[in-house]
């Protein structure tokens, strides 16, 4: 089992060399007769994982409806090994595409046994074949000791797991889950990710999940793409949609912070209220044009000797951190992830520096995004 | 690059359909069968516009505004009954405190088993001159006759407003109370608070919250009253539906009927009107979060309570006990002459009559009820809508709707074969069994429809979705893994759609085949003939099944009782 690494160039390489498994081309779908998908593409590699990360509403279940033949398309295509499944007006039925869904609320038959929920997709095998199925797939999960169980016997976490298996069991081309995390708590939904996660590299699986969480996103996807109002807006690997983010709406949805205004200068850097920022690469900007810094809560360094003052309006325990909500003498709010040591109180005053070595620099104006 | 495909197993098959046509079978399916369901309907419409005006002068000049104005004046009668009684009680069981409470709330559902005409029947044997209650007087006072006394005219209108009122305020009774259940407990709280005492938070917050709830309950009561034929006919009051029935059978004009049943419709689009309008806004007005959460009661005691009991005791008593009580004395006394084997016969026929007939209501709802389901969309909810219209439209009227269009197509095969064949196909579909079945299941498909759908919206979509990602297609998927999850459901509407058709009358009277009798029917043409004492054990047997869905009514009454009560422990 290889330890996962959210960024890891050979890899993304050697998989784009790989035949695509499905390709959305261009498609686009109406939700409620509004349109809700515009002209939508992507491409997912034999064996790779990616998520489709948006807040509700972005479109993304619509997009994983309209893969899995559940949705017609009005524009476009969606191709499952390069057979097309999905035309204007032409569609494979979802049974007949040989994908695996796993869903928010696992979806299992309540009337029948863990054994016989795994078993229903095996109708077409022998008894035998599918006994034998069943038992590796229940193996496999840790689920050996509760075949004969109701799903409202188990706990929430086997649950996911019976879900995860009857979708895995008839060996589908692509597996599609919708939220699947969500109903977990907190604790049992990171655990699950990064099982679930690791179970489908090793099984070479391929799958495509949409979520509204970027933990869950980050734990399971190679690639995430992000979606808002019906469009994939940056379409690329958890640390780059974090470090280097090509719209404000992606800055502002993935991790925190707050963007600061600022004027360029002689191309490389920006003149701010909180000081000269450097940047580490040529800025596309005239001099003088109003632009905004994105600054992480980790770009926010506590610093005695700091020049930055300011004053802690909020503040949230995390245990090994504390991340404090500070603004300056100026009234700028900053975002600050601090050290636990470092413990000041409501009003206190701090004094900070700011570490940027990557500028994340958009238009004033592209708030409106 | 190929050569890889082709190695893989995994090659999805190339079967493909066509997305609008693996969707339209159903949708298709679901429209036709809307269709025939709307076709009585139509048929009156058509029928009564295309056919010789004459007639219909006639009516207007002779017999329509006395039909209308009885009519008006039964329905006025009963809405005013009903609401009173129904309101009342509802509102006694749910917020007050008296001997008896719980009882009560399921006691008076009981006259919902007992048909309109039945109680009829009833009364008429108890009240009228040779009856035990003129006897009883007369022997106390030493009257001799009919002309030492007086004594209210039992088959009069008034009589009909009584009796229909005593079996049909179980509408107003059942929603009233759910919608007082359902009021937030907070809104009443602060109306007391403000200073308000128990009566006024009754008319002033109570009533006017629960009010689309009771319009809903009194419009399906006059819609009963609408459809009754056994009652009206028995006590010679003449209103639409008696007169359509005289005009249609007494002076032979199929189409004078129509003209009638059209002018019913009227009024049935008037009901339907009401209660859909209503029933939106119940939707807004019963937003409550803590349905489960106890009311604040008001403890009744000395003749408060004796009041309350009274109030809740007379409906169950005189709408319920009484007329059992008069049945089971006449079935016991006439048991000779009414247990003979033509009564097992009719009772066969009424069993397995409304039996196949709630089976076929079963079906169909499920086709349309999963059709929706599959296939969202305006056309599909059009579909169901006019698929469930049946319950609104009269009994008599459906009859016409259905007669006119089986007997033109009758007619036609007879024709065609007469003239190509030579030979005579006779009645294929009117006056056939057929004929009565299609009757029952457009009257009584909302009443299934209604169950299956609530059943089947109670399964999560994505259940759908796995069953079909796991390779069923939708049939499979519905038989394998929606039907075992909602078979209470469709035992439920099997139920109840089976007792509805044992109960119905006009329908069956005016579309069964010559000779061919059941319970309903039977016990219609004993009373006609005065003939109440043989009349009483099928009246009685009908009263029996009737039971059946009011048992399981105030079982679901209690359960939810059970829910607050625990719900309360939990939250102490």
């Amino acid at each position: 089992m290889k330890p996962y690494s959210p960024n890891s160039p050979r890899q993304s390489l050697l998989r784009s060399e790989v035949e695509p498994l499905l390709e959305v081309r261009g498609i686009s779908c109406n939700y409620d007769l509004e349109r809700a998908v515009f002209d939508l593409s992507l491409t997912v590699h034999r064996g790779e994982q990616v998520c489709l990360l948006g807040p509700s509403g972005c479109g993304k279940t619509t997009v994983l409806r309209a893969i899995a033949g559940f949705h017609p398309i009005l524009t476009g295509s969606i191709l499952i090994n390069d057979q097309q499944v999905s035309a204007v007006n032409n569609m494979v039925p979802p049974e007949a595409r040989r994908v695996g869904m796993v869903f928010q609320d696992h979806a299992l038959f309540p009337h029948l046994t863990v054994r016989e929920n795994i078993a229903a997709g095996l109708a077409q095998l022998s008894a035998g074949l599918r006994g034998e199925s069943v038992g590796e797939m229940l193996e496999r999960m840790g689920l050996s000791h509760h075949a004969d169980r109701y799903p409202h016997e188990l706990s929430g976490g086997q649950q996911q797991r019976v879900a995860l298996a009857r979708a895995l069991a008839p060996k589908p081309l692509l597996l599609l889950m919708d939220e699947p995390f969500s109903s977990l708590d907190q604790e049992l939904r990171e655990h699950m990710g990064q099982e679930v996660s690791d179970m489908l590299k090793e099984s070479g699986t391929t799958c495509v999940m949409v979520t509204h969480d970027q933990n869950d996103a980050f734990a399971l996807g190679d690639k995430v793409g992000v979606m808002s109002e019906g469009a994939i807006v940056q379409w690329d690997t958890p640390y780059n949609l974090y470090h280097q983010p090509q719209t404000h709406f992606v800055a502002d949805f993935i991790g925190n912070g707050v963007f600061i205004n600022g004027q360029c200068e002689d191309k490389k850097q920006v003149n701010t209220s909180l000081g000269m920022l450097q940047s580490d690469i040529a800025l596309d900007w005239s001099n003088d044009a109003d632009i905004e810094v994105l600054l992480r809560p980790d770009d926010v360094v506590y610093d005695p000797d700091g020049s930055i003052i300011a004053k802690v309006t909020r503040r949230a325990f995390k245990g090994a951190q504390i991340m404090y909500t500070l603004r300056t003498l100026d009234g700028v709010k900053l975002l600050a992830l601090f050290p636990s040591h470092a413990n000041f109180g409501i009003g206190d005053e701090v004094r900070v520096r700011l570490d940027v070595d990557h500028l994340v620099v958009f238009e004033q104006n592209s708030t409106v995004d | 690059m190929i050569a890889t495909k082709t190695d893989l197993p995994n090659a999805i098959p190339s079967r493909r359909v066509e997305w609008s046509v693996w969707t339209s079978g159903w949708t298709l399916g679901s429209v036709l069968l809307a269709l025939l369901a709307l076709m009585p309907v139509a048929a009156v419409l058509f029928f009564a516009l295309d056919s010789s005006g004459d007639i219909w002068t006639h009516l207007v000049e002779t017999v329509l505004f006395g039909y209308l104005s009885n009519t008006l004046l039964l329905m006025l009668g009963v809405g005013f009954s009903v609401l009173l009684t129904g309101v009342s009680t509802a509102w006694l069981v749910t917020m007050c405190r008296f001997p008896g409470r719980r009882m009560f709330e399921w006691l008076l559902l009981l006259p919902l088993a007992i048909p309109a005409y039945v109680i009829a029947y009833a009364y008429t044997d108890f009240l009228e001159y040779a009856g035990p209650v003129q006897g009883a007087l007369r022997m106390v006072f030493g009257w001799q006759s009919a002309q030492d006394y007086y004594f209210p005219e039992i088959r009069s209108l008034e009589g009909a407003i009584i009796f229909m009122g005593l079996v049909l305020y179980p509408y107003v009774y059942l929603l009233a109370r759910a919608a007082f259940l359902e009021q937030s407990v907070n809104v009443l709280e602060v109306s007391r608070v403000l200073g308000r005492g128990p009566w006024r938070t009754f008319i002033s917050v109570s009533l006017p919250a629960a009010r689309p709830a009771i319009v809903v309950g009194v419009s399906l009561a006059l819609m009963e009253t609408l459809n009754d034929y056994g009652t009206v006919d028995f006590f010679a009051v003449y209103t639409m539906t008696a007169g359509l029935v005289d005009v249609w059978l007494g002076m032979g004009s199929l189409a004078g009927g129509a003209q009638i049943a059209t002018t019913m419709l009227i009024f049935v689009i008037v009901l339907i009107s009401l209660e859909r309008m209503s029933r939106r806004h119940q939707k807004v007005f019963q937003q409550s979060s803590s349905r489960f959460r106890q009311l604040p009661t008001y403890p009744l005691k000395g003749y408060r309570a004796g009041f309350a009991m009274s109030v809740c005791g007379l409906p169950v008593l005189a709408g319920f006990v009484i007329p059992v009580l008069v049945l089971s004395r006449l079935a016991f006394v006439y048991f000779d002459e009414s247990w003979t084997p033509a009564f097992k016969t009719y009772a066969l026929n009424s069993l397995m009559l409304s039996f196949v007939a709630a089976l076929f209501a079963l079906t169909v709802a499920l086709f349309i009820a999963y059709s929706r389901r599959l296939h969202e969309g305006r056309l599909l909810a059009l579909a169901t809508r006019v698929a469930s219209l049946g319950y609104a439209v009269p009994g008599a009227v459906l009859a016409v709707g259905i007669l006119v269009p089986f007997a033109a197509f009758d007619n036609a095969v007879d024709a065609f074969l007469r003239e190509t064949v030579g030979i005579s196909s006779g009645l294929l579909l009117s006056g056939t069994i057929f004929a009565v079945l299609f009757a029952y299941v457009v009257r009584f498909l909302a009443v299934a429809l209604g169950q299956v759908e609530s059943s089947l919206e109670k399964i999560s979509p994505s259940l759908d979705m796995a069953a079909r990602t796991l390779g069923y297609r939708a049939g499979p998927t519905l038989v394998r893994y929606h039907l075992p999850l909602i078979k209470g459901g469709m035992l439920t509407a099997v139920m109840i759609v089976f007792v509805d058709c044992m109960k119905e009358l006009p329908a069956t009277l005016l579309l069964r085949p010559f000779n061919f009798e059941t319970l309903a029917t039977h016990v219609y043409q004993f009373a006609s003939d005065e003939m109440l004492g043989e009349a009483a054990l099928g009246s009685l047997t009908i009263v029996a099944v009737g039971l059946l869905p009011v048992l399981l009514l105030s079982r679901m009454i209690s359960s939810s009782r059970e829910n607050i009560a625990s719900s309360q422990r939990r939250n102490s």
